[in-house]
């Protein structure tokens, strides 16, 4: 009777985590949805404390008294600019307790000494295995957006075959392990072979992928969690391991297509780790093109004077911090009539959505935050596209140039309008490390210098007119 | 055994399916609340670290439990906390103006 009460129970948590993702189908509802699910996971927590045969107390006080800290000040100090930072220390973690549980089962079963079940047995090597290289995965990544280990695609010789030879042996392992459970060094050798294979498989990554990774390993914490739940046989932290594991590959394969390469491209590729400049050729420097830049006064009268402008983000935005600026410039062109409107490409940042969070702090409001297609059929109206701090993703050269690495990828037409402003600090190439044709196009002006001063100038530039 | 198995499996794939129903709908500018939330969602493997970090017998299960316990813990605070810190943000445009 209280098997069935408590199934039921976790089934109702599942049921409100299902209700809470689907009020993110809109602005106005998320927060209630957020808040649906949080009430399912305290059910959650509470039904398996009270009814499950909890004898000891002290682990369990210890372990929630520790993570409910650490995670709260996580969540209260973090920077909205540091929010992939943020949510790829939460897959980590999340990949990492389930690999925990996953193998303090299998101690269990050990001590207990009657072997282990097959069915449990292929769980239990599953949850260690994903959640092992989740944990070691994501800590990578963050250093990577921490500036902690270098951005940039890290690249060794043969490097794909000892990376094949690790999946294959630490998977040799594994299986071992579900015939001869009662060997721990074998089971060592599966944590280490994942945890190795996390940090390889994610080094060879550059930065500007990282909306991508970052998708996938919350996709795989999610199916961790499901793992674990074959472990300890609970349909709920199955039912919510799918949903998880649905949602990572669903936003995983949104970033693919908007850069117009496969998954196996992104993770195997090395991308970025050369650099190719227009023209073409070993030595091809753009020589002949011309770059025009601009004062800050030309500029403020440009757009003080448009009719509509666009202002197209990347993550020069993030790293500028200058979200706060662009909306009061925003503002003040509005009051003088201006239409304003911000284009956000799918992988503009570092996470996928980073940019409307940016902007969404800055009290932008969302119905101003237009996605590609959206915005694409209105750049030929508009007056002034200014482009601060993205470069790949409006570089005319993916729609044209069949031998560039960007070649095919959807971009934001931002040369299409009447005038473009690009607000950049150098004229070095985006993380492709392909040379922007949109620098040297004719209705191009540069703005060189950090993002947040240009915009004060601006700002004061617009006030004086 | 294996029915039982199989029962669990059959669950995991309908809800995969139903994950990526409810999830296509999720506009993109709530994509970084999305994987924040379903961080937390993920966060669900704190039932399992609560059951093993109570049990009696066995001491390294119970550590290791411990640890497991305060993993889930930073997902689902972290997780939860951040996420409406973030929604709370996202507001529209105020209607009346001038």
């Amino acid at each position: 009777m209280t098997a069935a009460l408590i199934k039921l129970l976790y089934l109702l948590a599942a049921v409100m985590f299902i209700l809470g993702l689907k009020r993110l189908s809109s602005p106005a509802t998320a927060r209630s949805g957020n808040t649906m699910a949080s009430i399912g996971m305290l059910i959650a927590i509470v039904v398996t404390l009270v009814f499950q045969e909890i004898v000891g107390w002290r682990e369990i006080l210890i372990g929630m008294i520790v993570g409910s800290v650490v995670g709260g000040v996580f969540a209260r100090t973090v920077k909205m600019t540091g929010m992939p930072q943020m949510v790829a220390l939460l897959n980590g973690f999340g990949g990492g307790a389930s690999a925990l549980v996953a193998s303090a089962e299998y101690f269990r079963y050990l001590e207990a000494g009657q072997g282990i079940p097959i069915n449990f047995g292929v769980a239990i090597q599953l949850s260690v295995l994903i959640g092992t290289l989740t944990f070691t995965g994501s800590l990578i990544a963050f250093g990577k957006l921490q500036e902690l280990v270098t951005g940039k695609a890290v690249t060794y010789p043969l490097q794909k075959t000892l990376n094949a030879l690790l999946l294959i042996g630490t998977l040799g392992l594994a299986v071992w392990l579900m015939i001869d459970p009662s060997n721990p060094v074998a089971f060592a050798g599966v944590v280490i072979g994942a945890a190795l294979l996390g940090v390889t498989s994610v080094i060879p990554i550059g930065g500007a992928d990282m909306p991508v990774v970052i998708s996938l390993l919350n996709s795989y914490s999610g199916i961790a969690a499901a793992m674990t739940g074959f472990v300890i046989n609970n349909e709920g932290l199955i039912i919510s391991g799918a949903l998880v594991g649905a949602s990572g590959l669903i936003l995983t394969n949104i970033m693919c297509k908007a850069m117009n390469r496969s998954l196996a491209n992104v993770l195997f590729g090395a991308f970025g780790a050369t650099v190719q400049q227009i023209g073409g050729g070993p030595e091809g420097a753009p020589g002949d093109l011309t770059v025009r830049s601009l004062t800050h006064e030309d500029a403020a009268t440009m757009l003080a004077y448009a009719r509509q402008v666009v202002f197209t983000p990347g993550y020069g935005l993030a790293v500028a911090q200058a979200q706060h600026e662009v909306r009061e410039l925003a503002d003040m062109l509005q009051d003088r009539g201006v239409q304003v409107k911000y284009a956000i490409h799918p992988v503009a940042g570092r996470m996928p959505g980073h940019m409307n969070v940016l902007l969404a702090e800055a009290d932008v409001p969302y119905d101003q935050l237009l996605d590609m297609d959206q915005i694409n059929p209105e750049f030929p109206q508009t007056d002034v596209s200014v482009v601060i701090g993205a470069n790949d993703v409006v570089n005319p050269v993916a729609r044209h140039d069949k031998s560039s690495p960007l070649y095919g990828m959807p971009i934001l037409d931002v040369d299409k309008a009447a005038h473009c402003i690009v607000m950049k600090r150098s004229m070095r190439p985006g993380f492709a490390g392909v040379d922007n044709e949109l620098f040297y196009k004719e209705k191009t002006s540069m703005l060189f210098g950090d993002a947040k001063d240009s915009f004060k100038k601006l700002i004061q530039e617009v006030q004086q007119l | 055994m294996i029915e039982e198995l199989v029962v669990l499996f059959v669950i995991f794939v309908l809800a995969i399916f139903v994950g990526f129903e409810v999830i296509t709908k999720v506009p993109p500018t709530l994509h970084t609340p999305l994987m924040s939330g379903s961080n937390a969602i993920s966060g669900i493997t704190i039932i399992g670290a609560l059951i093993v970090a109570g049990q009696g017998e066995v001491v390294v299960a119970r550590y290791l439990g411990m640890v497991a316990v305060a993993f889930a813990m930073i997902n689902v605070v972290g997780g939860f906390l951040v996420t409406d810190r973030m929604l709370k943000m996202f507001k529209r445009k105020p209607e009346v103006q001038k």
